[in-house]
């Protein structure tokens, strides 16, 4: 486990308060941020983000399944998050931890409860057949704010993911098009995260930023500017205006974030 | 030497031939051919043939100026991280203060800065330091950051030539740990500029005309500049 | 399982239109992530392997170290959505093996004994997967060691030889390895020759298998100039950039 030095903290904090942070951002700014979609070839969609030097792969693959006993009506999604090894000298080999288990469950969430995915669309005989959705997540490099990398790799995995209906052909029903086709997706809302050091609430932690963190906030919104889902997170509290604060910097950079989600998409 | 800076050599690389050349630091022999053992620059001294390392973790040496961060405090010594790949022990012997019994964390605790200097370090690379002298201390206020340990010798420059004109462009007090950390203390401008000057001093390493081109940067909106 | 698929034609033409003894395409890049000591990234065909090193570092739990010399632990994964047919997330008894055999090719060549009790940590991870994974993933570790400034004798390098259509060949592909003869994937110290890893599977004959053998060994070789290059790339622009 990494010792945070209490000199490094000190100086977070004494820049906190003359408005600054350790990397000259402001506390609503966002680091550089990069989407690049279709890099893996053998998954149905694919992404990678980068935003600063955090970097995050997600995967889609489609599968054939049963729906689940209370939607009989509706294909299935499901989120699965990996902090391996690779991406942090703190990440550990084994079954997933809470914080990974944490991060697949909001990733999952964000997705699902905001219908982003037409799952009504994805099923092929009612209450025995439907298509399965898997998103994994695979963290590359560890620098702050997995939330919004991963849920932004999902997005942008999920906008151009294709059903391989043909690969299936011989398991489908006869009536079934046997042709590939895009996977149904609405107007995703976007998933913005801030911590709190202090009585400071700073937009898209780095590293060094969220060690210290008393307590995080993730607010995701959609292109009207409603809130579709929420979660806190660690021990600290806060205080219903930094709630507020919050709330409006993820409406801001949210919008400015699904810009460039669409740019990358090709919308 | 090609115009372009050092040259970079690999793992296995052939540098030359013993008896003319002899093996120096990096390097290992294998039929009578020096090789080198890791990713470092050429540096040929009175015939010795040594690898200045271009990247890997610090390996402590006795004698080395390190600054550390307290992992633990026990009855009688403390745990210190100094960045290398062991933690090192301080004995309650090895500072300048009267500590009562299991009192440790009164004086030292997780967190804290502090300057040692490593004291031991045996076969099996246990490691302890100390912090009796005068130039060592605990740290308090300021900065502190990580660079690349293999960089050191740049950072500090020759005959202390780069840091002396980082700390005077910048104004800031430096303190710089063979272990590949640095502690900085000035106004957050300062600071900033000797995070700048660090950077760039990492990705220029094996090029020529580096000092110069440091002071250059640091000139271009420096405070007092003469 | 054989399948009709004509491997390679009569002319020694092969699925994907290479010639018998022709690589993959193989694109490397020493560095990549931040966090990692180094890294490595590596396509190779349609293989996407990503490797990073962390270490030495005190090895932990205290029973595993070695109070002479560092362990050496590379753990090989392949992604969920790595592969046509979603793989369950962690180890399974084949990632398990291949770890072991590259960890143990890895010693071979890291002077451990300058790092006593310490552990030095590979993480190799397939994001895309297309035959032959386990000799690109020991090819970018390799890279990833070198980026972290581990001590070593020589840059080890993997290749896979195979035998299709009753014709041994060189680097197999996906249906090659599938439907093919044999498949031999080896790994070497190429400054002198010493065969790290070794396995085979299928049949051939004597003959075969040492054709097979020096053909995967001047793959190899060809492969090493690759990381060679990739390494002195990401070090030397440095100082053809400031010169400018």
């Amino acid at each position: 486990m990494t010792i945070v030095p209490i000199i490094k903290r000190d100086y977070i904090t004494k820049l906190a308060e003359q408005g600054k942070r350790i990397d000259g951002r402001s506390f609503d700014q966002y680091r550089n941020i990069e989407i690049e979609t279709k890099v893996v070839n053998k998954a149905e969609g694919s992404a990678r983000v980068k935003i600063g030097n955090t970097q995050v792969l997600v995967g889609i693959k489609i599968d054939l399944g049963e729906p689940f006993a209370d939607s009989p009506n509706m294909g299935v999604l499901s989120t699965a998050a990996e902090l391996i090894p690779l991406a942090s000298p703190d990440f550990e080999s084994g079954p997933p931890r809470e914080d990974a288990i944490e991060l697949a469950r909001v990733v999952d969430r964000g997705v699902r409860e905001s219908e982003v995915v037409d799952v009504e669309k994805l099923v092929i005989t009612p209450g025995e057949k439907v298509w399965i959705v898997f998103i994994d997540i695979h963290i590359l490099d560890y620098d702050g704010n997995l939330f919004d990398a991963a849920s932004l790799g999902a997005l942008a995995a999920l906008s151009t993911t294709t059903i391989p209906a043909k690969r299936f052909s011989e398991q489908l029903p006869e009536e079934y098009p046997k042709e590939d086709f895009p996977l149904p997706m609405s107007e995703p809302p976007i998933s913005c995260t801030a911590v709190k050091i202090n009585d400071f609430v700073l937009f898209d932690s780095c590293f060094d930023e969220e060690i210290i963190a008393d307590a995080r906030l993730t607010v995701a919104t959609d292109p009207k500017g409603d809130i579709r889902a929420m979660q806190k997170g660690l021990s600290g509290s806060f205080t219903r205006d930094e709630i507020q604060k919050v709330i409006k910097g993820a409406l801001d950079n949210g919008q400015e974030i699904r810009k460039q989600l669409y740019q990358s998409i090709g919308k | 030497m090609s115009n372009e800076g050092r040259q970079v050599v690999i793992p296995g690389q052939i540098l030359g031939e013993t008896p003319a050349l002899r093996p120096g630091r990096g390097t290992f022999v294998e039929n009578k051919k020096i090789l080198a053992e890791r990713l470092g620059v050429l540096n040929i001294q009175d015939n010795f043939v040594h690898i200045i390392p271009l990247k890997g973790r610090y390996d402590p040496v006795v004698g080395d100026f390190v600054i550390g961060v307290v992992e633990e405090a026990s009855t009688s010594n403390w745990m210190v991280d100094i960045n290398a790949p062991y933690p090192a022990l301080l004995h309650v012997h090895e500072v300048p203060w009267e500590i009562e019994f299991a009192d440790t964390e009164k004086y030292l605790n997780t967190g804290d800065t502090i300057l040692a200097k490593v004291l031991s370090v045996d076969e099996s690379k246990k490691l302890q330091i100390t912090l009796n002298d005068r130039n060592l201390f605990k740290l308090k206020d300021g900065h502190l950051i990580e660079f690349e340990p293999s960089v050191y010798r740049r950072i500090i420059g020759k005959k202390y030539s780069m840091i002396e004109i980082i700390q005077k462009y910048t104004r800031c007090r430096i303190k710089v740990g063979k272990n590949g950390r640095i502690w900085i203390d000035g106004d957050a401008e300062g600071i900033e500029k000797v995070l700048s000057a660090i950077s760039m001093i990492e990705r220029e390493a094996i090029t020529f005309g580096l000092t110069d081109r440091i002071e250059e940067f640091l000139k271009k909106d420096a405070k007092d500049v003469r | 399982m054989k399948s009709d698929i004509e491997l390679i034609n009569s002319e020694g033409k092969r699925l994907d239109g290479r010639g018998p003894h022709d690589l993959r395409k193989i694109k490397i890049e020493a560095g990549g992530l931040h966090r990692a000591d180094g890294s490595c990234y590596l396509e190779w065909g349609g293989n996407k392997v990503i490797a990073a090193v962390y270490g030495p570092r005190e090895a932990v739990p205290r029973h595993t170290q070695n109070p002479l010399r560092a362990i050496v632990q590379a753990r090989y994964n392949m992604a969920a959505f790595s592969v046509e047919d979603r793989k369950r997330p962690g180890p399974d008894r084949r990632s398990v093996e291949i770890s072991k055999v590259i960890s143990e090719a890895l010693e071979k060549v890291i002077l451990t004994e300058q790092f006593p009790r310490a552990s030095i940590d590979v993480s190799i991870e397939v994001l895309d997967a297309e035959a032959g994974t386990r000799c690109a993933g020991l090819t970018a570790a390799a890279v990833a060691l070198v980026d972290a400034g581990i001590p070593m004798r020589d840059i080890p390098v993997a290749c896979a030889a195979g035998k299709i259509g009753g014709q041994v060949v060189l680097d197999l592909g996906k249906e090659e390895d599938n439907f093919g003869d044999a498949d031999l994937p080896i790994a070497i110290s190429p400054r002198t020759g010493e065969v790290l890893l070794l396995q085979m599977d299928g049949h051939l004959t004597f003959d075969e298998f040492n054709q097979a053998f020096d053909l995967a060994v001047k793959g190899c070789h060809t492969i090493s100039e690759i990381q060679k290059k990739a390494i002195i790339h990401k070090y030397q622009s440095a100082a053809a950039e400031v010169q400018e």
